[in-house]
């Protein structure tokens, strides 16, 4: 592997380890605010991914001046530009949820919600009820 | 060379902060982080040419998600629990997955690469036709609402629904009006001052940017986000009362709706001039004023329901049981 390969590939790496810490976010950490940050770091190192391919060297941006220029690839642009809003409108429904969770069990640490779920199944055991 | 410089240090300044997020257990601090973090990608993007992406990164992760954060803070917790559980077993996963994917990218074009086979499939067809075909220079915009429109108004409606969603949620905790004023803000007369000054400006550049997207960077999507910040910053200042009586949500529900609506229903006008659905081209007197026409319609219809479900979902969490003081910060 040479230096023009590392140079080359710097880009696709860093999205990676990017994605990782976001994933690792998501796995390792309890807290659902977290959790969900975790989740926006993740999604944007995939934007990133898709955009830095369309990059193209000595490119400008896709909008036609009438005069013989190279221009990057649009349609990258296109598909993440609609995610970025999608991702938003969901990561709200995300934020929601956090809420009503918070309402229900009066915490958002994921541990202590499913302490809280053992418990009540072993409760409506003893009972005798099913849930 | 100066170029690669920029690139590598945008990218190593986004990696500190995605490391510092994982590192703060005070959630006030993650959630500003995740709006640097929004904010430094936004300037990435711009630099790798993405210049609409970009605008729409800035409006969306650093202004609209930070905002939802906060109200989400303000609603539950401020602090992250300490762990519990070992978290050996996460890292070795992570890095099991992290070192897979890189052996994936040995195989990958170089960056910047222009004989990459993503350059050279579609893409020039859309670079070289879009001047003759839809005849506007913004070639994002030309694939966005036209080429590709049936994709955007699916895209449309998953916001849509998304929008529907939280209201759902939230619905039944909303707290009536009750008349009173929120009098957080009250006391901050420098605040309050340039918001009156700024929410101006805001509007109108959220409709120069509506209605320039043909022509630059901007479009439905943009200008539905810095819109809907206008209400917001309005409302997080005057508190939302006053917001409530500018704007009242059974108004914003009414846009969130007849946005998608609009959208669908340029689609079916062009089925009574016997063309495709989404085909604009029968719209004007030639084809190329036709897809002017649908674009514009199609990206307001887009922009009416992307700032009613940023406002309304905004209304649905501020308007819970607990509002916002600020010396609790």
């Amino acid at each position: 592997m040479s230096l023009d390969d590392v140079l080359g590939l710097f880009n696709y790496w860093m999205v990676i380890v990017l994605m990782m810490t976001g994933l690792y976010i998501v796995v390792s950490r309890g807290n659902l605010v977290k959790k969900i940050v975790g989740l926006n770091i993740f999604q944007t190192s995939v934007f990133l991914l898709y955009i830095s391919m369309g990059k193209v060297s000595g490119g400008t941006a896709p909008i036609l001046t009438g005069k013989p220029e190279v221009y990057s690839n649009p349609l990258p642009h296109v598909l993440i530009l609609t995610a970025i809003v999608v991702g938003v409108a969901t990561t709200a429904l995300g934020l929601a949820l956090v809420v009503r969770i918070k309402n229900a069990y009066g915490s958002i640490e994921e541990d202590e919600i499913q302490t809280m779920d053992l418990v009540a199944e072993s409760e409506a055991e003893t009972t005798g009820h099913r849930r | 060379m100066i170029d690669t410089t920029i690139n590598f240090a945008l990218l190593l300044f986004l990696a500190a902060t995605a490391f510092s997020i994982l590192r703060r257990t005070t959630l006030f601090s993650v959630v500003m982080l995740s709006g640097v973090f929004s904010f430094v990608s936004a300037l990435l993007l711009v630099h790798l040419d993405a210049v609409d992406v970009a605008f729409t990164e800035a409006a969306v992760g650093a202004g609209i998600s930070t905002v939802l954060m906060l109200s989400t803070l303000a609603l539950t917790a401020r602090h992250e629990a300490p762990a519990s559980r070992s978290r050996a077993l996460p890292l070795i996963v992570v890095f099991l997955t992290g070192l897979a994917l890189i052996y994936g990218t040995l195989d990958m074009p170089h960056f910047g690469d222009p004989s990459a086979p993503v350059h050279t499939h579609v893409a020039p067809r859309y670079i070289t036709a879009t001047a003759t075909e839809i005849g506007i220079p913004n070639i994002v915009t030309a694939v966005l609402a036209s080429y590709r429109g049936f994709d955007t108004l699916g895209e449309t409606t998953v916001i849509f629904t998304a929008g529907i969603g939280v209201l759902l949620l939230l619905a039944g905790t909303i707290r009536e009006p009750t008349g009173l004023r929120i009098t957080a803000m009250d006391h901050h007369l420098v605040l309050r001052v340039v918001t009156k000054v700024l929410i101006g400006p805001i509007l109108l550049f959220a409709l120069y940017v509506q209605f320039h997207g043909d022509y630059g960077p901007g479009g439905g999507f943009q200008a539905g986000v810095i819109f809907a910040a206008a209400f917001i910053i309005y409302a997080l200042v005057f508190g939302l009362e006053a917001a409530r009586r500018a704007v009242p949500g059974r108004a914003v529900r009414w846009i969130l709706a007849a946005g998608v609506l609009m959208y669908g229903g340029v689609g079916v006008v062009s089925f009574f001039f016997g063309k495709n659905y989404l085909d604009y081209s029968a719209l004007g007197a030639t084809a190329t004023a036709g897809q002017h026409l649908g674009i514009l319609l199609v990206e307001f219809g887009v922009g009416m329901t992307v700032s009613a479900v940023m406002v309304s979902t905004y209304y649905a969490f501020a308007g819970q049981n607990r509002p916002i003081g600020d010396e609790e910060w």
